[in-house]
């Protein structure tokens, strides 16, 4: 090419950029229009997460910002953390308080010395093995909501990491011997927890918690027992459902519903403990003759006269029908 | 004292993963754990924007709020730190985290979490500064060696900003000034409660 002719497309190249520039400065510059965060959150609403492709094999890796994440972390770490303390020590105090005025439901009419049989070591089995796990399970469920507030400050970070971790270890698998004990007291005293009219009597009266000498008649359990049953069995299957969903993640579905799961989890679990707390009292400390229900198995005859007249009264013509039926000799 | 804050400045983020690359080099970061991850907005559409996401290490850091444990604890430099012998493993900090940062090792059968990972901003953890057993559970201690984080001090095309939160929203508003346009300082507004605003 000679010089001329190299001359003449330089003139040609420039000619032509002089002609293109100015349409290309006319158009709109496309890095301009991207998505910003501002529009992007505006888009979305409320509740909304930032999201895209990432390169790692984990579908939620793409959650870019999840503002909402924040008001969980406020329900968590300080409105959840106010009610539980509030539920148990709530509790406590109304019952010492209950307990100063009240005093003692002791039997009026005395030890009898005759016993009768009010659990069965099945019944006993179940209920104690609901027991001391609801109990391993309330303690180190409450441990992961109030402990640093209460006890990490008493046996200083270590301690409180390595018991909060043994203490996770014991909520994740004691769960499965709850929800088996959960499910044969459901099985074996359903029947007995049916409401009926006496139970409209029994509250009327207030159960003769607030009177001395007065007694309701009752059944194997009474309205106030029959509370508890329920509250154990609906809270307990709530618990088992919403605590299987934290377990396993992936189920839950969602972040957000893990987080709903747990919420609702720690609120029925708040509680389920003031109304056990309740339970543990009048079933030890609160009235007299009541443990040996659940420690032997075996009643006063007072007691249960007292307590669950119509009960008694079951016991004993069913009692009477067998005896008879032994005493008829075979023909 | 300095407020650390990281900055990504989308419009000149391209996705390199080099800040990804860093971070894991730089820490031993074990297989499977990501401080920090590249995420594309739009992808394939017309203005896409890619934003490189770590740990944000937020004002009220909402991990902190529900740690059931008090692991968390937030340097002079305003870094959100944590104490691995403390952590129980539990996950509530990755469901608190508005950013994905928290991580977890699998230790155990069932997908049971171990001791929870995360960006360090390069500061290491509570054991004494540049040791061994900080290096072991945290990655390396680039601030106390008078450094920035790696991700950051790499990043080709300087999209990725770390350093005190009023100078490199400084040098962010400057650029957004002079070229025009800017998507916004990502994650701020749920971070620290304030954008940065031209």
């Amino acid at each position: 090419m000679t010089y001329l002719s190299r001359l003449l497309v330089a003139c040609c190249l420039v000619l032509g950029l002089s002609v293109v520039a100015p349409i290309a400065d006319a158009q709109i510059n496309p890095t301009q229009q991207s998505v910003s965060e501002d529009a992007l959150f505006e888009a979305l609403g409320t509740g909304g997460t930032v999201a895209g492709r990432t390169t790692i094999p984990d579908p939620a890796a793409g959650a870019l910002i999840k503002p909402e994440n924040r008001s969980w972390a406020v329900l968590q770490g300080s409105t959840l953390y106010t009610l539980s303390i509030v539920a148990v020590v709530g509790m406590i105090v109304l019952l010492t308080l209950f307990y100063v005025i009240r005093g003692k439901i002791r039997i009026d009419s005395g030890f009898a010395g005759r016993t009768i049989q009010r659990f069965n070591w099945v019944e006993r089995f179940a209920h104690w093995t609901l027991a001391s796990t609801f109990i391993i399970l309330a303690l180190t469920g409450l441990n992961l909501i109030i402990g640093r507030g209460v006890i990490m400050p008493i046996i200083g970070e270590n301690a409180f990491g390595t018991l909060s971790a043994w203490g996770k270890i014991a909520h994740n698998y004691l769960a499965w011997p709850f929800m088996a004990a959960l499910v044969m007291i459901f099985l074996l005293w359903v029947i007995h927890n049916v409401p009926n009219k006496l139970d409209l009597e029994w509250i009327k009266q207030g159960g003769g918690l607030l009177k001395k000498g007065v007694h309701p008649p009752a059944r194997k359990f009474n309205a106030g027992q029959k509370v508890i049953f329920w509250a154990v069995v609906l809270g307990g299957a709530g618990l088992s459902y919403t605590g299987v969903m934290l377990l396993f993640p992936a189920w839950a579905g969602t972040p957000a519903d893990w987080q709903f799961y747990q919420t609702i989890h720690a609120l029925i679990a708040a509680a389920l403990s003031a109304i056990v707390i309740a339970h543990i009292y009048i079933g030890s400390v609160g009235m007299e003759g009541a443990f040996d229900a659940m420690g032997s198995g075996e009643v006063d005859e007072n007691w249960a006269k007292e307590h669950h007249a119509l009960w008694v009264e079951e016991v004993k013509t069913s009692q009477a029908r067998n005896s008879a039926q032994v005493q008829t000799p075979a023909e | 004292m300095a407020r650390m804050k990281f900055l990504c400045d989308a419009d000149r983020c391209i996705e390199c993963q080099a800040c990804v690359t860093a971070c894991k080099n730089e820490h031993e970061v074990p297989w499977g754990i990501n401080r920090r991850r590249v995420v594309t907005i739009n992808d394939g559409l017309p203005g896409e924007r890619s934003v490189s996401m770590a740990c944000m290490h937020c004002t009220d850091a909402p991990c902190a709020a529900v740690c059931p444990v008090s692991c968390f604890y937030t340097t002079d430099d305003g870094v959100v730190l944590h104490n691995k012998d403390t952590c129980i493993g539990c996950g509530y900090c990755s469901y608190a985290c508005p950013f994905g940062a928290p991580q977890y090792p699998q230790t155990a059968n069932f997908g049971t979490r171990g001791k929870m990972d995360k960006c360090t901003y390069c500061s290491g953890g509570p054991e004494p500064d540049m040791s061994h057993a900080e290096y072991v559970k945290y990655g390396a201690n680039r601030l106390a060696e008078g450094k920035l984080p790696l991700c950051a001090e790499m990043c080709s095309t300087k999209a990725l900003l770390a350093g005190d939160g009023d100078i490199i929203a400084d040098i962010y508003r400057e650029r957004v000034v002079t070229r025009g346009y800017g998507s916004g300082a990502w994650g701020w507004r749920t971070a620290y409660g304030d954008t940065v605003t031209v």
